[in-house]
């Protein structure tokens, strides 16, 4: 057995395995349904990155495949209420049919130039398709959604998917098949080719290969995967509203692919993971959370355009290469100042936040109540703040040698 | 047709913006709200007139520092970063637009000495306010119009944008052209917002419905079009207000109800018959 093999034995078995397990560690009622829920959105992620990560395509309207699946999954779960014989099991294959279907009209639509062109048509069919359900509220549900019933189809093999376990083992076998679809579909010269356009359509075109064609199958391919996720995502919540269709879905998909890193087959399972579990972490404490989401895509795109898979790989290599612990020093300099810095920006939100709200509460900081409309208390904060940076800046200056010379010393033992 | 200028305000300087650094600023009808905002705050504390001042010229400052901080450092990186970077800065804008002022719209009113009929015309009123906004954007565009062809600083950003390499060999800084085209851009955007604000709702969401629609006038115009953005705008924005206008329906769906799909449909439409837009010069 070839190293790789074995390699790819662990990784995929592993990959199961943690599937399997994860409902047996966390199995309350509000995990698990977190559980299914990340499983989603990973789907949802690794479908995007099809797109953005192997065909350099910029999509702002992925949420119309996944808001398609999930509607036509949930009318035909409702026509299996009234007695058509449809094995639940396998309704996330309509899902993926719908959003076939949408990747084909709207790929063959939309693909013909990459890059700004391709984001803006892409925006402006997410708009379209937002606009319509608002307008057609008996087919999208409007508002209020569309609700229907899991366990409609009646027990298979004692299988009703009544219980949220029984849903969550759903969602596990259709994310592992999935993800295993979606890596066999980057091995594939398709998946080969859409490297190739991403990179340089032009000498693409002069191998033989059409880039549009390569681009409308990455399109209708990946839309089938997110309208699976758009299918399970009706299973798992029975209710689809209008936001499924919405621009803030396609927004956050786009967030957790890239925090995740798009470089990367694994990233958009890494960005889906902290994305869903920073928006019930961070909901449930502050209100400001989309505001701290957003600043941490901005400094994501501004400072590490690899995503949270590329700082990884930075570490796996340093570890190899013994220089982790000269990069540990590094930051244990970096730590005060920055988390300084963290601080007096979240205290800066926070008390934005307090002042702007009818219903303030009174706003304590270590245990003293500070007056938010007061300017002597904004002048503290603020001034805090930018001592924080000039600290950080400071520091950096003082410490940026040492890390070019790590960067210097990696290169030079990869390359020797 | 007041909304089409406006439309314009935000198209074109949407459009100076793309034809000179290749990128679509995601973030621009956020500058749009921010005037608005703006404009709400500064004409509470000091009256409408200074706000129409001041608001742009603090919207432009934070424009050409986004290009000088942030834009720069992600164009390194490539287009994609740097349409991603602008759809970011617009998701925090809209946040901290939404943690200063709350959700809700803030009660941004037409100044008094503009409230009230100009003229009547068979009936039918004319809003005071609606000639002060035409009169604004006319001339707003005027003067941009005069200032890119007649003035020295017109032309070294004429230079700038068609052949940058050869602005920079002739001694012309570039990067500092940029930053003054971004925060110009911004600045008109910021405009818009002042006059905009209080003619329409001045909300959070406000930068979200306008934002896409600007895009549309963008792509239907022609990337990179001056004047196929003028027609586009006034196209969009004249088939907007009568389709709400117009009782008219078919098959139990009345063309109101439709109206927020047609700019869409036109887009969609346009790219498959004529994929470089009205009156663009390349294929989008």
């Amino acid at each position: 057995m070839s190293p790789g093999v074995r390699r790819g034995i662990v990784v995929w078995g592993g990959y199961a395995a943690v599937l399997a397990v994860a409902p047996l560690v966390f199995h309350r009622g509000f995990a698990l349904s977190l559980l299914c829920q990340m499983g989603i959105v990973i789907i949802f992620s690794l479908s995007y990155n099809m797109l953005l990560g192997q065909t350099g395509l910029l999509s702002f309207g992925h949420a119309v495949y996944y808001g398609m699946g999930a509607l036509i999954t949930i009318h035909a779960l409702n026509l299996v209420q009234h007695g058509w014989k449809f094995p639940v099991t396998l309704m996330p294959l309509v899902g993926g049919a719908a959003g076939l279907a949408f990747g084909v009209v709207f790929g063959y639509v939309t693909t013909r130039r990459a890059g700004t062109t391709f984001a803006m048509i892409s925006l402006g069919i997410g708009e379209m398709m937002a606009a319509c359900s608002l307008m057609f509220p008996g087919f999208f549900g409007g508002e209020a959604g569309i609700s229907g019933n899991r366990s409609a189809g009646g027990p298979f093999l004692g299988i009703t998917y009544g219980p949220q376990i029984q849903v969550y083992y759903l969602v596990a076998a259709w994310l592992l098949l999935s993800t295993a679809a979606m890596y066999a579909l980057s091995r594939t010269p398709l998946g080969r080719m859409a490297n190739a356009v991403r990179d340089n359509p032009e000498r693409a075109q002069f191998v033989g290969y059409d880039p549009q064609h390569v681009r409308f199958m990455m399109v209708a391919l990946s839309g089938f995967f997110a309208g699976i996720a758009g299918g399970l995502a009706a299973l798992n919540y029975e209710i689809v509203t209008a936001e499924s269709l919405s621009a803030s879905t396609s927004g956050m998909v786009l967030l957790a692919t890239y925090l995740g890193g798009i470089g990367f087959f694994a990233g958009p399972i890494a960005g889906a993971i902290v994305v869903t579990l920073m928006q019930t972490a961070l909901g449930s404490v502050t209100n400001a959370w989309p505001f701290y989401f957003g600043a941490m895509f901005l400094a994501t795109v501004l400072f590490v355009p690899g995503g949270l898979a590329s700082i990884a790989l930075l570490h796996k290599r340093l570890w190899d290469a013994r220089l982790l612990r000269r990069a540990m020093a590094v930051y244990a300099a970096l730590a005060i100042p920055a988390a300084l810095a963290l601080g007096c920006g979240v205290l800066l939100v926070e008390m934005a936040y307090n002042a702007s709200d009818e219903s303030r509460a009174a706003f304590r900081v270590m245990g003293h109540v500070v007056d938010t409309t007061a300017t002597a208390s904004w002048i503290a904060a603020t001034s805090s703040f930018l001592a924080a940076i000039a600290a950080c800046a400071f520091t950096w200056r003082a410490v940026s040698p040492r890390w070019a010379g790590i960067g210097a010393a990696l290169a030079g033992d990869r390359d020797p | 047709m007041t909304y089409g200028l406006l439309l314009f305000m935000l198209s074109s300087g949407l459009t100076l913006i793309f034809s000179m650094m290749g990128v679509l600023n995601f973030a621009h009808a956020s500058f749009y709200m921010l005037g608005a905002f703006f404009g709400y705050a500064i004409s509470t504390k000091v009256g409408f007139y200074p706000a129409l001042v001041l608001s742009p010229l603090a919207v432009g400052a934070i424009g050409a520092l986004v290009e000088r901080y942030g834009l720069r450092r992600a164009h390194a990186s490539g287009h994609v970063s740097e349409l991603l970077f602008t759809f970011g800065l617009a998701f925090v804008i809209a946040e901290t637009v939404r943690l200063v002022w709350g959700s809700t719209p803030v009660p941004y009113r037409i100044p008094p000495s503009l409230d009230g009929p100009l003229f009547t015309l068979y009936q039918s009123t004319f809003p005071a306010y609606k000639a002060f906004m035409m009169l604004v954007s006319v001339g707003m565009l005027a003067a941009l119009y005069a200032g890119l062809t007649r003035t020295r600083v017109g032309l070294v950003i004429r230079a700038a944008l068609t052949r940058p390499d050869m602005a920079e060999a002739l001694g012309h800084d570039v990067p500092r052209v940029f930053m003054l085209v971004f925060g110009g851009g911004a600045a008109l955007a910021g405009l818009a917002g002042v006059i905009g604000g209080n003619a329409f709702v001045t909300d959070p969401g406000m930068a979200e419905s306008l934002g896409t629609i600007v895009f549309v006038v963008v792509v239907v115009g022609g990337l990179g079009s001056l004047t196929g953005a003028f027609v586009a705008s006034l196209f969009i924005g004249i088939v907007q207000t009568f389709a709400v206008a117009m009782d008219y329906s078919w098959h139990g769906m009345s063309l109101s109800r439709v109206a927020p799909v047609l700019p869409y449909l036109i887009m969609v439409a346009m790219l498959i018959a004529r994929p470089r837009g009205l009156m663009g010069t390349r294929e989008t």
